[in-house]
This record gives structure tokens, sequence and C-alpha cells, in this order.
């Protein structure tokens, strides 16, 4: 059994955290990490890469767990401004709220947050799966590349504005849609996937699949045409 | 009474405002709805460093022997943070040309050319290419808000980090690459369906304003392990405050890109008409520099317009520490050659102005991602053709620095030029020839 390593940032730094965290081998025995007094210091476990768990205890400042690959990272409590951006893969779990850009430009991997989520949530995604328990703010999924985004609150105006190929699936209402962005039928393909999401997110039987709505591009703004011009 | 028949007539006249170029211009919009988009920067006259000189040695300053006493060039970017600043050997750097815009070949050519003379290549929005980085010995990674092929691992392979908040020929905007170029290749790169018009984001998806900028250069720093330097490049607008905020963000290096420096593809309106020329914004930016006790520790890039050694000589004696080049070295490599003008021609232009890059149709294979006109370029003798220009730039600077008893292309200093012009004069706050004035420095003529 590997050993439980605690990092306390109220005697320690980021760099020193970040930097025993990069030095780790995939093969590495030291899987299990803690981290206490947080404090919402800025780039907190950003740019690991290695299997290991990482559960922090208290708010992240801006952009926790940038870029993770591999990693499964805990944050009890909230998380500031671009969490896990450009994720590559592995695991990120907020369980309080997040801020604005959370999971911004992922391109792999799981981001949950169980409470809510701000503005632009998912903004370019390319790849990343996202579940927000609760609400999401304005402008989310913005550019939305790939991936997902599942909503099991309200979303914000201008849902999924210039929307490409990423996947919108909401429980509650929906402030406005954004440019480009349209509900779409929710067939059987589509209810196996948000329930793949929602296993892998924890949350089989938790609630009712059926309750979801689809949104999607309309992709008629893939190719620019002045006939269009007012849409943007 | 005069013969009505052979009363002289004034010839006739051509409108100074409705010029040929507006008149045609106004037809092609009436017939099309839309506004001209092209490749390339500001073509329109602006105040350059044509407008400058140098006044070399005389009794109270004396040259260095040409082909005999040493005058260095090396430049050393990133001494103020990274843990690897990079050493160039010389003062000139290839700007960010991505992938997509520019053909395989054509990056793979930009490396090898750069890489010949010991200075770096810049990647593009598109992300990095296996080839560029093979071909590049030393690369800069650009940060852009579109990330498209942004990964941690590409990150850890450059040599520096290149922040791209904007860029000259179009400060405030963002770019779109026509669905003509975005092969499976591309596409893939940028995770985005084949064939379709791609966006590039103008403001980054999670940050914003100078003290996100900050928490961001400290991610990609901590990602990085503190290694690379971070440049900062900023389309040039208001120079001298964006300089003094992304000092105070923490880059190690910034970069201004004046409004002749090219693009991939933009609208003419905005090419033409947003932005100031690089002559104005290199003493900007400079002084931000001085007035922090910041320059030669934050280094300095100047880019837009740089065409032969007395630019880059005058960039440098203005207070930059290198510049880079993209259009230039893209003709270096046999962009808009005559060779090509029957083709040209065909396309409705002629060598030397064609500027439709985003158009995949390019003679040269250069601004293209048509495997046939790409194949045209052969990287190797493309990448000699950069390397012999990058020695000519190189060889023209020190020729001047020497002129002017420089032992250091470094020590080429305000005090060596006058100006043409009040505008150059005042622009770049150098007397205007012959007299002690330097608008709105000086009270005297």
């Amino acid at each position: 059994m590997s050993a439980h390593h605690a990092i306390d940032l109220a005697t320690g730094t980021v760099r020193e955290l970040n930097a025993a965290l990069h030095a780790l081998s995939p093969d590495t025995n030291q899987t299990l990490w803690r981290v206490s007094n947080p404090r919402g210091l800025h780039a907190i476990a950003a740019g690991v890469d290695a299997p290991v768990t990482i559960e922090i205890d208290g708010p992240v400042g801006y952009y926790c767990g940038g870029m993770n690959k591999h990693a499964s990272i805990v944050v009890n409590g909230n998380a500031g401004v671009g969490l896990a951006q450009n994720i590559m893969s592995g695991f990120v779990h907020v369980k309080g709220d997040a801020s604005q850009s959370a999971g911004a430009t992922g391109c792999g991997g799981m981001i949950v947050i169980d409470g809510n989520a701000s503005a632009r949530c998912g903004i370019s995604m390319k790849g990343v799966d996202i579940v927000v328990k609760g609400s999401v703010g304005h402008m989310s999924a913005f550019m939305g590349q790939a991936g997902s985004l599942v909503v099991l609150g309200d979303a914000g105006e201008a849902l999924g504005d210039s929307l490409y190929e990423a996947k919108l699936f909401v429980r509650g209402s929906v402030a406005s849609l954004g440019a480009d962005c349209i509900e779409k039928e929710m067939r059987d393909e589509h209810r196996a996937l948000l329930a793949a999401k929602l296993e892998a997110a924890g949350l089989t039987g938790a609630v009712d699949i059926g309750e979801f709505r689809r949104y999607g591009s309309a992709r008629t703004l893939y190719h620019f045409h002045v006939d269009n011009v007012s849409s943007y | 009474m005069s013969d009505p028949g052979k009363t002289p007539r004034t010839v006739p006249r051509a409108s100074a405002t409705f010029d040929e170029y507006t008149l045609s211009e106004i037809r092609r919009a009436a017939a099309t709805g839309i506004y001209d988009i092209r490749g390339a920067g500001a073509k329109r006259k602006l105040p350059h460093f044509d407008d400058l000189l140098f006044l070399g040695a005389s009794i109270s300053r004396y040259p260095l022997e040409g082909y005999r006493e040493k005058c260095s060039t090396e430049v050393v970017l990133g001494t103020r943070f990274a843990k690897k600043p990079i050493t160039l050997k010389i003062p000139v750097t290839i700007a960010g040309m991505s992938f997509g815009s520019l053909s395989a070949q054509a990056k793979e050519a930009l490396g090898r050319g750069a890489s010949a003379m010991g200075t770096s290549t810049t990647t593009g929005d598109g992300g990095m290419t296996q080839e560029e980085r093979q071909s590049s010995q030393t690369l800069v990674y650009q940060y852009l808000p579109s990330r498209y092929g942004m990964n941690p691992d590409d990150l850890r392979k450059a040599d520096a980090i290149e922040i791209v908040i904007g860029q000259g020929a179009k400060p405030g905007g963002g770019g779109m690459l026509l669905g003509q170029k975005i092969t499976e290749r591309v596409a893939a790169m940028r995770t985005l369906p084949v064939g379709i018009d791609q966006r590039s984001a103008c403001r980054h998806p999670d940050w914003t304003g100078p003290d996100d900028l900050e928490i961001k250069i400290e991610e990609l720093r901590e990602i990085t392990d503190w290694e690379k330097p971070i440049y900062v490049k900023v389309g040039a607008a208001r120079p001298y405050y964006d300089t003094a905020l992304a000092v105070k963000a923490g880059a190690d290096v910034v970069v201004v890109d004046g409004m002749q420096g090219g693009t991939a593809a933009t609208q003419e309106v905005f090419i033409e008409n947003v932005g100031i020329p690089t002559l104005a914004a290199v003493r900007q930016a400079a002084q931000a520099l001085q007035d922090l006790g910041m320059h030669r520790k934050v280094q300095l890039i100047v880019s837009g317009g740089i065409r032969n050694g007395a630019d880059v000589a005058k960039a440098l004696a203005l207070g930059a520490d290198a510049v880079a080049i993209g259009t230039a070295a893209l003709v270096a490599l046999g962009d808009n050659d005559p060779h090509w003008e029957a083709e040209y021609q065909a396309l409705g232009t002629t060598a030397g102005a064609y500027d439709d890059w985003h158009e995949g149709r390019d003679p040269a294979g250069i601004t293209t991602q048509d495997p046939a006109l790409s194949a045209r370029l052969d990287p190797v003798a493309a990448g000699r053709r950069l390397a012999n220009y990058l020695a000519v730039l190189t060889l023209e600077c020190q020729t001047i620095a020497r002129a002017c008893g420089k032992s250091h292309v470094h020590n080429l200093e305000p005090e060596d030029l006058v100006a043409l012009t009040i505008e150059a004069a005042a622009m770049a706050r150098v007397p205007l020839a012959g007299t002690d004035w330097i608008p709105g420095v000086t009270g005297r003529f």
C-alpha cells in the first residue's frame, strides 16, 4: 500500500507541491496526495502527468488542475477561474462551486462540479466531459468543439453560442440559446451517451435521463455567408 | 473665334480620393455584399524605418573596422525569470505562423533556415507539428486564444512560450481559416470537422485583463517548472501601456507587432485601419521598459515590416533587443516569386501583390494545404534561401553598427539616428535631420 503524502500549503509552496507532483513517474507508488490549507492559491496541481489521486482540503484559486493528465483531483471546497483548463485526461471533482471558464478548452477527461459553475463553463471545450450538478452561467460551451456538458440545474443566457460539435444536455431551464445553437431530438444514442456520462460522474440512478433536453449546433455558421451576418 | 474642334482639352482627371483601387473596391463590395478578406499586413504608405537615417561616425565618434573588428549579434532572451533562457546568434527571429495557414513544407523550411543561422522559429494558431519541432533548433510555442492543438507535452517540448494577446495586422481581432485549408490533418490538430470555416477567438477563454494575465503566466510557469521564457505578444495599439502591463504581469519578453505585420487572413478594412505603425510602436515600448528600469532585463522584440539590415539596426537603435520577420521570411522562401507569374495572373493578381493567402491556392506552395501545390516547395532549398537572407540581414545590421562604432548591435542607440520627416521624428523621438528638433520633446527648431 502506498504512503499518503501530506502537503501543507500554510508552510510549503505551490511550487514545491507542483515540483513534487511533476517528478512522479507513470508507475509511481506515491499515488495518494493530500493538500491542506490551499487558501485560494493559484495553479495548485497544475500540469500533473501521473495516475495519482490528489485531495485538496479547502478552496483553490485560478487554474487548479490546469492541463491535467491522468490524475484524479478532488477539491473539498470551491474553485476559482479556469478550473482544469485544457485538461487532457483524468478526473477533477469540485465539491463546491466553480468560478468562470471551468474546463475551458479541455481536451479530455472529466470534470464534476457538485455546486454551480459560473459563466463560460466549458468554453472552447475540445473533448472534455463536464457534469455540473447545479447550474451554469452565461455563454457556457461557447465555441464548444467536442465533448459534452451535462447540467443538472439551469443554464444561463447564450448557451452554446457558435457551437461546433460539443454535445449539451440540460435538465432545467435554459435562459437563451446562443447563435447557431438549437434544441435537438434526444434519440436513443444520446440517452446512452448521457447515461454513460452520468455513470462516470457517479450519478447512475440519481437523476432521470428523461428530464434532460439536448442542444447542439445547427451548423448553419460552419461556412461564412453574408446572409448569416445578423447572427454574429 | 476659335475652331471648337481644335480647342485644347484637359486630360481626364482621376480623383485622389476615389482612386482606381477605391473605385474597384466599391464595385466589388456592391457586387458581393461582403468585405474583402486577404493576407499580409498594411499596404498603405506609412511612416517607417525608411524615414530614419544613421549618422555614422565623425570626429567625435570613431567607427569599427569592417571585416576585422568584432561586432557581436548574440541575443539572450528570458533572463528575468526563466531557468533556461534562450540564446540566439542573430537578432532576427521568425514570427509565429501556423501550420494550417502555411504548408508543412513551408514550416519545415522556416525551421531549417532559422536553425542554420542559430535563431528561433515560432508556431502559430494550430499547434506544433512534429516537422517544425524537428527542424527548429529553437522553437517558440504560441499560446493563443483558440488553444488549437494546445497540450502540456508540446508546451514542455518548446524552448519558450509566447502568449499571444494580439497581432499588428489586427489588434483586437480573431481569425478565420477558410474551409479550403481545413484538411483532415489540420482539422484533427484543431479538433474540428474537415472543411468548415474555422474561427479563431479574439480573446483568451480563461483570463481577462492584466491581473488575470499575471496568474496565467504563473500557471504556465508552474506547468513547465519555471524553465521556459514566457513572451507576451501584443499588436501595436497602446504599446507604452501594454508593455508596462506585460512587465507587471511577469513577462520575460515583450513582443510588439506593428500594423505592417502580416496575417494569414483578415478583413482588409481591419488591416489598413486598426493599429499603429511599427515605427510609432517601438520607441513607446522601449520607453515603457526604460521608465520601469526593465530595459534589457525584459527583452523587447519588434516586428512588422522588417525588410533589410537597416530596418533591423533601426529597430535595435530605438530600443529593441531583436526583431521578428514573417512576410519577408515567406518571400525568402519563394512567396510571390515572379517565377509563378503566369499562375498569379490566372488568379487575377500578379507576383508581388498576391495576398489571397486564405484561399489556399498559392502557386509557390507556401500558404496552402493543397498537396500538389505544397510539393512545389523544397524545404531544404527554401530553408537555404531563408538562411541566406537572414545572413544578409545580420551582415547589413553589423555594417551599420560598425559605422556607428558599436561592438555589439545592442549598443546602437537613438542618438545614432535622425529623421527625414517631422512625423518620423515625432514617432521615433529622434531629431529631424539637420536640426536639434524632436517634435513633442524639444522646443527648438
